[in-house]
């Protein structure tokens, strides 16, 4: 039983000297300009699965513990905004037992970060679901809304959950809504319609006018593409690919994003002052 | 923080481009019609419902056409796997000049010989669309003596080249806000339209005074018009709707399948912003004026071996 205890000592004592070396890290990384918001398309789950021989879903479930992994480093380093894409419309066009592997792996990983103690809750991480979610079960849609209201309270950070979403659905969302607006304006006697249809407007009543404009865009797994993903917030974000498939991602690999980001910044600084 | 360009082409276009191959005259998808049976059923994503039929319609079509034209092509290209529509961000000229301690107008003219020969190219290599980012709707804030060159060089461009798209049956298409446009130039812009607008061979899209959320809003102030007039519910808008009413209408593959951004910066910068959803994306570290058809042919390989899952 001893031994246990120095053992489980031992462990604790190491962990808080690795959060330690990172946070020395991070203060390093945070002279220079730090992202205010972070977007991941998190690509290569299936792969990883493939290369590690492991069955269907084992993949998505390493995705998920490297997706708490970036969350916890993104509030060490002072990130406020960390979007991810977890689930595509497009992605329901896949085999209906991966899809339905997915659902219920999602299903699980939502209670779980219900729970008092889950990462999300410890560290302060808001929660919010973008996307078409009556495309959704209802119990999926339910379990959404309750960590939603679980999470409501937490003020550190924002992780926004894109699942069953896709940027082209979340703009016609945007679009109906604004011409609704503009439709009920018409009909009141005592009311003009305000012109128009503008920017300002559209982007108002979009799923992700929650957060401002990521800063950076990260794919995994070497594909070069967004993939219907944040078409319109990321018209001037800064996109990054990485080969690393997506449970690989690691500290290591948000370090060298973070650093490619600055080294980017200060040339597109330097660039506009030459205008 | 952004680039611009004009658009002129060269007398030189003449003798680079093939002659017409007596049986590919009409578009590639209407040759050979099959039905599609494993085209997913999700009504979800009309975008990809349509690449995939494209997709699936070439692969048809490669034993067809592949082997007579192939000999024009560099080594290692496949005629089946080129894209359709290829998007380009033309980075760099001003920096090229400055590197060279020449005026940007220098810059910009050697931009222009670039584009001449990625032009050339595309006819040669059997590319159907390029659409060009001149000049972004950012850029009107560059100083006013540097944006009055531009608009003079697009002027120039159009009037000199005119003859050249008539007779290489290229059609010129120029999408953006063009209302920001001296009024002499938006009427050589639609003269020009009128006059290329049956030329099927090669089209080049050239956007002006653009942005993709420009793009975007102008679709969606049409469609409030027509919620407004009865016509349609705000209910029934829907990607079709949508993509009916973008700038990109101009054109049978309104979706770039590869963009290249040349000067190594790594942003859309606000270009084509719902049409590039599932595109290609390419980065050039060398600067526009440097590009060429090495550059291009790396580009062209790079997506021949990309595998485009749309999300399945």
């Amino acid at each position: 039983m001893q031994k246990g205890g120095v053992g489980e000592k031992m462990l604790k004592f190491l962990f808080r000297v690795v959060r330690f070396l990172r946070k020395c890290i991070f203060s390093v990384l945070s002279v220079g300009p730090v992202p205010a918001h972070i977007a991941f398309i998190m690509d290569g789950n299936r792969r990883y699965a493939r290369q590690h021989n492991l069955k269907e879903g084992a993949g998505h479930d390493a995705g998920f513990l490297a997706l708490m992994s970036i969350v916890i480093y993104a509030c060490e380093l002072g990130i406020k905004y960390v979007t991810v894409y977890a689930f595509s419309i497009d992605n329901f066009r896949r085999r209906p037992e991966e899809v339905e592997c997915i659902m219920n792996l999602m299903l699980e990983k939502i209670e779980l970060m219900c729970r008092k103690d889950s990462i999300v809750n410890r560290h302060g991480v808001r929660i919010h679901f973008s996307g078409n979610l009556e495309l959704l079960r209802e119990p999926m849609r339910d379990a959404a809304k309750k960590l939603m209201a679980v999470t409501a309270n937490n003020s550190n950070a924002l992780l926004t959950l894109c699942v069953a979403y896709t940027s082209t659905n979340e703009i016609i969302q945007a679009i109906q809504k604004s011409c609704e607006e503009k439709w009920v304006e018409n009909q009141e006697p005592r009311r003009v319609g305000r012109g128009p249809i503008n920017l300002l407007e559209i982007e108002k009543q979009m799923d992700m006018a929650i957060a401002p404009d990521p800063d950076i865009v990260v794919r995994t797994s070497g594909e070069n593409r967004l993939s219907n993903f944040l078409l319109w917030q990321s018209a001037r974000s800064y996109l990054f690919s990485t080969l690393a498939l997506w449970p690989d991602i690691s500290f290591w690999h948000l370090v060298w994003i973070v650093l490619n980001f600055q080294r980017n910044q200060s040339r597109v600084e330097k660039k506009n002052k030459q205008v | 923080m952004h680039f611009s360009l004009q658009c002129s082409l060269p007398p030189v276009i003449t003798a680079l481009c093939p002659q017409s191959k007596s049986f590919s005259h009409e578009p590639r998808h209407h040759r050979i019609k099959k039905p599609i049976s494993h085209v997913p059923k999700s009504p979800l994503c009309s975008t990809t419902e349509r690449a995939l039929i494209h997709q699936c319609i070439e692969e048809e079509e490669e034993a067809f056409d592949g082997r007579v034209e192939d000999q024009t092509l560099p080594l290692g290209l496949r005629r089946e796997a080129l894209p359709r529509h290829v998007a380009v961000i033309m980075d760099g000229n001003r920096r090229w000049a400055r590197l060279r301690d020449l005026p940007v107008g220098s810059g910009y003219e050697a931009g222009v010989r670039s584009l001449r020969k990625i032009v050339e190219l595309c006819c040669e290599w059997g590319i159907k669309v390029l659409s060009v980012f001149a000049f972004s709707s950012d850029n009107w804030f560059r100083p006013k003596v540097e944006v009055e060159f531009l608009m003079s060089l697009f002027e120039r461009g159009i009037q000199e080249d005119t003859g050249i798209f008539l007779r290489e049956n290229i059609r010129i298409s120029v999408i953006g806000d063009l209302a920001r446009l001296p009024k002499a130039f938006q009427e050589l812009i639609i003269n020009l339209e009128e006059a290329t607008k049956n030329n099927a061979r090669f089209q080049l899209i050239v956007a002006v005074s653009y942005s993709g959320h420009y793009d975007v809003v102008q679709a969606c102030q049409r469609l409030a018009l027509k919620a407004k007039c009865g016509l349609i519910e705000p209910s029934d808008i829907n990607e079709s709707l949508i993509e009916q009413e973008l700038e990109t209408k101009c054109t049978e593959f309104p979706y770039p399948d590869l963009l290249i951004r040349t000067s190594g910066e790594f942003r859309v910068s606000n270009f084509m912003l719902w049409q590039l959803a599932y595109a290609e994306l390419f980065f050039a570290q060398s600067l526009w004026p440097d590009f060429g058809e090495a550059e291009f042919l790396k580009a062209l390989l790079a997506f021949q071996k990309r595998q485009r899952r749309y999300g399945g």
